[in-house]
């Protein structure tokens, strides 16, 4: 090992933005200042089984289970390998550091705003800033289109995916209520439900006053101790990464388990570009940068789990002259049909003190209006809960939404104790022209960069006007005054390269294996058909713990 | 200082368990940042400041947030968001042309730059570039889009970042590894700020003077 040699490096030197932590036989231990683990090391002409491009909910949950499985693994990042109890500030302009911020163009009639709400740039990728809310889909969204009349149908089936969420609950020890008020039986959540703050009981009063179910959101930060988890102190800046490790992201949780089984992980490591040898038509490995030069690492399967930009975006850019609309790409499908979520809040003002920056931000919510389908003028469903926006994010939001400026921003902003909102989480139609396509410009490392392109369709104006009545009778009915509303926002990247039974109609079989080169896989938010009224990591960690499954059942019978 | 929050700092928690040394160090770099500018030249610079007194004015018994400097600050090392609007150029680009921009536009209307203006000179043509009355754009820049996805986006956030300003709002900053107890509606923790009730100043003062 030589652990020893480095341990005396100035903490100074130890810069995660800038040097990689995940090399030379070892890997930072997120759970001890300046602490490391082994790590197992490949060479880059080594083929190994998998070379896995991101790690976080997708890459980092199939990492893991992979290496289990006993298959030679890499998983590589762009992003940097946190230590959060030394590099994470309560901070909401240092964390930014968290994000995704390179370039992208985003036009459309509603351009997105990319970013903090949505992308992550880290080794457990957005899962280390993301809000922890962990949901099931209504069983009913996988068989969209023959049981709900839109959208299309998923591969999968609902019983199967309902024991892998039981299992990524249990990976994670979700902390939640004894009974759920929506959907068919499921266990009891390994956790307890945290206690609620004053913003989740706006919520539930609301909801109570209005006969609607409503229950503390299940999350995925710890209501206990857990292993080297403290259970969760309520400090709030949950979005700004977790700086105590209560938040079970996949940075703590499947990125260690992933290590300890003898994956490897190349923090700092872009991948550019997947190679195709041009006889057989399979990949060959990945086209990576680190430390200031190219370089190629060989492998039997690769797998791309970028989320709904970054994996379309690699695809588009690995076109040679056997595939000059991209890999994977025959049904024309790569970067079409991206699904974000509606985002928009009601937001008001109590008369009692509510202080929401303190705690997880959506301590409640409502699934009424995915389960319940009278009175629906749309397809589709939408959840909402408490929030918690923290003071720069909400002067965003007010300058944003309100147009505040001068006094009257200062004095909107004085009421941050008293404020209260609710927000959606909402479910966007597939639409092929909603899309990611590439831009004539290029990033620092000369690959073209992303251009994204959103236009909500009439089914998702619909579905926000619905949403926008239903949360300020909420708020309203929760004794919250001057009531406004937040038009704009999004959340969540999905459905660029769909999973389906069709090789014409989808970029992946129901095993996230695409169609057209049979040792490339997708493994993230992009193979959703449709998108559901719920936040979709906890969908995206199942997914990837049933395509390693069926990895090692396929290599078991030798058809890998 | 606040009215609402009397007397209430929250630098005095700075030693406390709701500090932890990585936050000591970013908010030590962020009251130590530059006052001066290092990306935009001398003429951008002041209508930058003139601007920033119009979107966020801020009262004089109290040293001011540098706001100009911090937006200078993040187009010097170019922070970037993630995303462009497609109507805007990348944003060391819009923030020069909107400089330029609302500097010509104060010209046109009143053969003086935007720096030398009366308030409310400044805040009619704020706000008519806010409103889209702008006849043409900027150098191929519509003057709206700037204006609500640059120019107050970053100077309101940008403002919202210091703790000056969480002074103001009583909001309870850094909070690792203390974070909160007291979660329902009207709690509040010992190191949380006190809001004066009415005729409640000298109370709220008294506490926020414990603080820590």
């Amino acid at each position: 090992m030589a652990n020893s040699k480095r341990a005396g490096k100035m903490p100074e030197l130890d810069d995660p933005q800038r040097t990689p932590r995940g090399k030379d036989g070892r890997a930072p231990d997120p759970f001890r200042v300046g602490g490391w683990v082994p790590m197992r090391a490949h060479r880059d002409d080594d083929e190994v089984d998998f070379a896995i491009v991101g790690t976080g909910a997708g890459g980092g949950t199939l990492a893991c289970r992979l290496a289990e499985l006993g298959f030679s693994v890499i998983g590589f990042d762009a992003g940097p390998w946190w230590r959060p109890l030394e590099d994470f500030a309560s901070d909401e302009a240092q964390q930014q550091k968290l994000y995704w911020t390179g370039e992208r163009v985003c036009d459309g009639a509603d351009p997105l705003v990319l970013g903090a709400n949505n992308s992550g740039r880290s080794v457990g990728g957005s899962t280390v800033h993301f809000a922890m809310v962990s949901l099931r889909f209504r069983p009913e969204w996988f068989k969209a289109r023959s049981l709900l009349g839109y959208g299309v149908d998923w591969p999968l089936d609902w019983r199967e995916m309902w024991g892998y969420y039981a299992k990524v609950e249990q990976a994670l020890k979700i902390s939640g209520p004894v009974n759920y008020p929506w959907g068919p039986k499921r266990p009891r959540y390994p956790y307890r439900a945290h206690e609620l703050n004053a913003a989740a009981l706006v919520l539930a009063r609301g909801c109570e006053a209005l006969g609607m179910s409503w229950a503390p959101t299940p999350l995925a930060t710890v209501s206990a101790p857990r292993g080297q988890s403290p259970p969760c102190v309520y400090r709030g800046f949950c979005v700004q990464g977790c700086s105590t490790n209560a938040k079970q992201s996949a940075l703590i949780t499947w990125i260690p388990r992933a290590v300890a089984a003898g994956a490897e992980i190349r923090d700092l490591a872009m991948v550019g570009r997947v190679a195709i040898d041009p006889n057989t038509g399979r990949a060959t490995g990945v086209h990576y940068y680190r430390e200031g030069q190219w370089r190629f690492q060989r492998a039997r399967n690769v797998v791309v789990a970028g989320y709904a930009i970054e994996t379309p975006r690699l695809l588009l850019n690995s076109a040679d002259l056997r595939h000059p609309d991209g890999l994977a790409n025959s049904s024309g499908l790569v970067g079409r049909n991206l699904m974000v979520q509606s985002n928009q809040a009601v937001y008001g003002t109590m008369d009692e003190e509510v202080r929401w920056y303190k705690g997880p931000p959506s301590l409640s919510i409502t699934e009424h209006w995915n389960y319940e389908d009278h009175g629906k003028d749309f397809h589709g469903g939408y959840c909402y809960m408490a929030q918690g926006p923290l003071p720069m994010t909400w002067a965003g939001v007010v300058a944003g939404s309100r147009k505040l400026w001068g006094q009257a921003l200062r004095d909107e902003m004085e009421k941050y104790n008293h404020a209260v909102g609710l927000k959606i989480v909402g479910e966007v139609m597939p639409n092929e022209d909603n899309r990611v396509t590439l831009a004539d410009e290029t990033d620092e490392n000369g690959l073209r960069v992303a251009r994204v392109t959103f236009s909500f369709g009439d089914n998702d104006k619909r579905l926000i006007r619905h949403a926008m009545g239903s949360m300020r009778d909420c708020l309203a009915a929760a004794g919250a005054h001057d009531l406004w509303q937040e038009d704009e926002d999004t959340c969540h990247l999905n459905g660029t390269a769909r999973m389906g039974s069709d090789p014409r109609k989808s970029v992946v079989d129901a095993d996230c294996r695409s169609w057209d080169v049979r040792n490339l896989w997708i493994c993230d938010g992009s193979v959703f058909p449709t998108v559901g009224g719920v936040n979709p990591s906890l969908t995206i960690q199942a997914i990837a713990l049933r395509t390693a499954d069926r990895i090692h059942a396929l290599a078991s019978r030798g058809e890998l | 200082m606040s009215r609402r929050f009397p007397g209430y700092d929250v630098l005095a928690k700075r030693h406390t368990p709701s500090w932890n040394e990585k936050t000591r160090q970013v908010i030590d770099q962020r009251l130590a940042s530059p006052r001066e500018p290092r990306f935009l030249d001398a003429e951008e610079w002041q209508t930058l400041c003139a601007i920033c007194d119009r979107i966020v004015p801020q009262p004089t018994d109290r040293p001011p947030v540098p706001l100009a400097a911090m937006i200078d600050d993040k187009l010097y090392v170019d922070r970037r968001d993630g995303y462009r609007d497609f109507r805007l150029p990348p944003q060391r680009e819009a923030w020069r042309k909107g400089l330029a921009g609302v500097d010509a536009e104060a010209r046109r209307r009143h053969s003086a730059g935007f720096a030398a203006l009366s308030a409310s000179e400044q805040d009619a043509l704020l706000l008519a570039v806010q409103q889209g009355e702008m006849i043409g754009n900027w150098d191929g820049m519509p003057p709206a889009i700037f204006f609500a996805k640059r120019l107050l986006f970053d100077i309101a956030t940008a403002y919202y970042t210091h703790p000056t300003a969480w002074n103001e709002i009583g909001f309870g900053g850094p909070a690792s590894p203390r974070g909160y107890v007291r979660m329902g509606f009207d709690r509040r923790d010992p190191w949380e700020a006190a809001e004066a009730a009415p005729g409640g100043e000298q109370q709220a003062r008294r506490e926020n003077a414990r603080i820590g």
